[in-house]
């Protein structure tokens, strides 16, 4: 945002330079007192990662999320990065030997769709639900940082299953549910020491039948489909409106400044690019209206998610370049799942698509290699040929492509973050467990580790924990 | 009469081909039954019954011969704690016979009827091997409905007849624990203190009928048809379902039981393992979900992924379900049980308790269960082991009748593979 008004500003110098005679010379607006101006993060992460060790991780099959496998693989781990893949590397000096034997390492595993430590468990406790802002369908000013408990023990049960990265995303009752947030699996006392660095925020979007029941059931707008999309073009107009009051207000350097408004900061954040569209939608005729509602406000949609019907329209959605994120499994509980089948995953990848396998549920988090493994099985059933180099992706590189932070993880590539799984066996076998886990080269889970403890509190002291993990 | 009549002919143009001679060769046999595991065999089906199991059985002349190509033949798979036949899409209330708010029908609603041979969610849960489901009700608390039972739950079979009722009124299900608290007046001593009160009421209302039929019984809080329903119960004769999660609930379940002389079987028992010995001495079965091991409530906090193991070591006899009163997700029952021999429970076991298990446990182990001459012919034939993903059925019988492998996802799937 601030560069952009900065292009704008000499855009204008070069306007004067060109021949017309300045009246005024604009200058750049003295910089506004705090909470006038928008900052760019104003809950910024102080994520560090854990202590880490150099690492050989010897001989097991690696599966590197770029669409190789890899037999008698060696994975380095340094400085929290990867340092190098390959068969039959030799292991330098100063590192410590993992037996990979029979074991297999995938990418840490992301969930791009996750409500864990916003829907806290216990939670059939009312005062755990902090997922919907169910007060105006366009709660666009809401941020699910700000309703995320770090002790949610559903967050260590996700770790022991080999999730790394997630995202949390606020509910679907509304039709701007809010601003998403981006977190590092790790043990924390704050939301802020979660956080992803400099991955961007998502803006939570719901197509369908739940905004309209919500809000139809009170009288009021959305209560149909097509309620829910002049819903979105008239915040979209505003949200127009909105960052042109403020691009000329920063271009001229004059006057009062607009006032600030969260909703409307979060949706111009989207229309300047910042912010990533994350839009639940299970049918594929919303989806197509979506992609026609981003076009006449001019932004993109950057993933679909649970996008059931997502297999009716897969070369449309590859052409688009919008990810699929989408279950196996879940399917019938209301008429937009109704058509939903398990091939969608292998259908929206063999269309060229960007496939991803998400959870949306604390318990099938802990298994989506499993989740993955079904939509596999159904693909090769169709007779797809995808192998499970390429499929391993629907819940690693892919995910990441879909949360804006794939240049740094998501793949086991030399350089990017030491986010790893070591696999009792092929993450494809429903017996495969997850038996270490690294976030950024730290170990965060060893199941053989007799001193591993959970982080959540809520669980201390409570009867039957002694069996935990 | 015109739509009644179409409905028939539809139906009768959906039965699959009528039960023939089938021999299946060269498959694993995991028989479940006294046979145990058959390295390399061959089932003979006839009439819809198994004829013969074993390594050297004749081929009948004129048997249609399916090749098993070295894959496993397991017996079909029971769903236990399942609505299947009784939902199409379960926020559609108009598509769900699985629940009544009924003012005075709880524990007389006979889930037996009113069944959807139709449903298209059979052949969905089929294509996972189950091929029998344990039908039971649901709480519908509408209009503060305080009534204390469900209803009774059927066995149904997936083949589509019909006669799916494999047998009816099996069960009677009742919640205790914190969601029986909260329909017995918010506390569970509450619940109790009204169950031991209706269970009076119902052997009063048994040894006094023809007082009742007079008109002259003593004041009940039930109707007449629920207490008929719950005479078996009271009598012993039909067990009571008794969904309950914390260990100090499970006691007061087992004591409850022992006091009133009732049969029961506990439903959830997320905290099962800490009672494990207790559960055995009592001798009471145990259906669980083995994927569920988060503190959903403060009933659940010691919810484990080795609860069926730990169960089944202190010698219980475990069913292993998906989630309550599964529908849809019913195929990912075989994944449950592939998790569950993760967290330690042997592998037979999880097999038995998808099979043998709820087959003893609801009265129905001399027609299904395992693969034995005289048996109801459900048979599963698996590319692989069953309980992985990346295996698929090859064949799927139901009372002897082959199964297509098909469902309405897989022609949606094929509708648009076309088209695209």
């Amino acid at each position: 945002m601030r560069r952009a008004a900065a292009l704008l500003f000499l855009g204008a110098l070069v306007g004067c330079a060109a021949g017309e005679r300045p009246v005024a010379a604009p200058s750049a607006p003295a910089p506004l007192r705090a909470g006038l101006d928008a900052s760019p993060d104003p809950y910024p992460s102080t994520y560090r990662p854990g202590p880490s060790q150099r690492l050989a991780i010897v001989g097991a099959t690696v599966l590197t999320g770029t669409g190789a496998e890899i037999a008698n693989g060696t994975v380095l781990l340094a400085d929290g990065r990867i340092e190098a893949v390959g068969a039959g590397l030799p292991v330098p000096d100063g590192y410590q030997r993992i037996d990979g034997a029979g074991r297999w390492v995938t990418p840490g595993v992301i969930d791009a769709h996750s409500h864990v430590g916003i829907w806290s468990q216990p939670d059939s406790v009312e005062a755990h639900n902090d997922v919907n802002e169910l007060t105006e369908p366009n709660t666009a000013e809401v941020w699910a940082e700000h309703s995320v408990w770090p002790q949610d023990p559903g967050f260590d049960t996700a770790r022991e299953a080999g999730i790394t990265t997630l995202q949390i995303l606020p509910g679907s009752g509304n039709l701007f549910g809010g601003r998403t947030v981006t977190l590092r699996n790790v043990p924390a006392m704050s939301v802020q020491e979660m956080k992803f660095p400099g991955a961007p925020y998502g803006l939570k979007v719901a197509c369908g039948e739940n905004p309209k029941r919500v809000y139809g059931g009170r009288g009021r707008s959305p209560a149909s489909g097509m309620g829910n999309v002049a819903g979105y073009r008239r915040a979209w107009i505003d949200a127009a409106d909105y960052r042109r009051r403020w691009d000329s207000w920063r271009a001229s350097g004059t006057g009062d400044p607009p006032r600030r408004d969260l909703e409307l900061e979060t949706l111009a954040g989207v229309l300047g690019g910042e912010i990533l569209v994350q839009n639940h939608c299970y049918r594929a005729d919303e989806m197509a209206i979506m992609i026609d509602v981003a076009r006449e406000f001019g932004f993109r949609i950057r993933t679909f998610h649970h996008a059931n019907e997502a297999y009716k329209i897969a070369p449309l959605l590859a052409r688009e370049d919008i990810c699929v994120a989408t279950w196996t499994n879940w399917w019938g509980y209301k008429m937009e799942v109704f058509d939903a089948i398990e091939e969608n995953a292998a259908l929206v990848h063999e269309a060229g698509g960007c496939a991803i396998i998400h959870s949306d549920d604390p318990t099938v988090i802990q298994h989506l290699n499993q989740e993955a493994a079904a939509a596999l099985s159904a693909g090769r059933r169709a007779g797809l040929d995808i192998d499970e180099a390429e499929a391993i992706r629907w819940i690693t590189a892919n995910p990441a492509r879909a949360l804006g932070i794939s240049e740094t993880t998501g793949t086991l590539e030399p350089g990017k973050r030491a986010d790893v799984v070591l696999w009792s066996a092929n993450p494809f076998s429903i017996y495969a467990r997850a038996e270490r886990v690294w976030i950024d080269g730290a170990s965060v889970f060893d199941r053989r580790d007799p001193g591993y403890r959970r982080h959540s509190d809520f669980l201390v002291g409570q009867p039957g924990q002694e069996l935990r993990p | 009469m015109i739509r009644l009549l179409a409905t028939v002919f539809l139906l009768l143009a959906a039965l699959p081909a009528r039960a023939e001679t089938i021999a299946i060769v060269n498959a694993r046999l995991l028989t479940m039954g006294p046979q145990g595991e058959i390295e390399r065999g061959t089932v003979v089906v006839r009439d819809g019954r198994i004829a013969a199991v074993g390594a050297n059985v004749a081929i009948p002349t004129g048997a249609r011969v399916i090749d098993g190509n070295g894959g496993i033949l397991t017996p079909g798979f029971i769903q236990a704690d399942s609505t299947l036949g009784t939902v199409e899409v379960s926020q559609v209330p108009a598509s769900a016979d699985r629940a009544t708010h009924h003012d005075s029908i709880s524990a007389a609603f006979d889930i037996s009827l009113g069944l959807n041979p139709d449903s298209i969610l059979l052949p969905v849960a089929r294509l996972a091997g189950i091929t029998r489901a344990v039908v039971t009700p649901l709480y519908d608390d509408r209009g503060n409905r305080r009534l204390l039972f469900a209803g009774q739950a059927a066995v149904i079979d997936l083949g589509q007849r019909p006669d799916m009722v494999t047998r009816p009124r099996v069960a009677m299900v009742l919640e205790m624990g914190e969601s029986g608290a909260e329909r017995g007046g918010g506390a569970r001593g509450a619940e109790i203190a009204a169950l031991r009160a209706l269970i009076d009421d119902v052997r009063h209302f048994a040894r006094n009928l023809a007082l009742y039929d007079r008109g002259a019984g003593r004041p009940q809080t039930l109707s007449r048809t629920d207490l008929e329903a719950l005479i078996p119960v009271v009598e012993g004769r039909m067990p009571l379902i008794v969904r309950v999660d914390r260990a100090a609930d499970i006691r007061e379940a087992i004591a409850f039981a022992r006091a009133e002389r009732l049969r029961i079987i506990l439903d959830g028992a997320a905290e099962g393992w800490r009672v494990a010995d207790e559960i055995s001495r009592a001798g009471i079965p145990v259906i669980l979900d083995p994927m569920s091991n988060l503190p959903h409530s403060f009933a659940e906090l010691g919810a484990t992924m080795e609860n069926a193991a730990r169960l089944h070591t202190a010698g219980v006899t475990i069913i292993l379900k998906t989630g309550s009163g599964v529908a849809h997700r019913a195929r990912e029952l075989r994944y449950g049980a592939g998790n569950a021999v993760a967290y330690g429970l042997p592998y037979e076991a999880a097999l038995a308790a998808i099979t043998i298990n709820p087959a003893r446990t609801f009265g129905v182990a001399e027609r299904i269960g395992s693969i034995e001459p005289g048996k109801d012919a459900d048979l599963v034939l698996w590319t692989g082991d069953p309980f992985e993903p990346l295996s698929q059925p090859r064949a799927i019988l139901v009372r002897g009748v082959e199964q297509p492998l098909s469902a309405r996802p897989l022609d949606l799937r094929d509708r648009y593979r076309s088209m695209n």
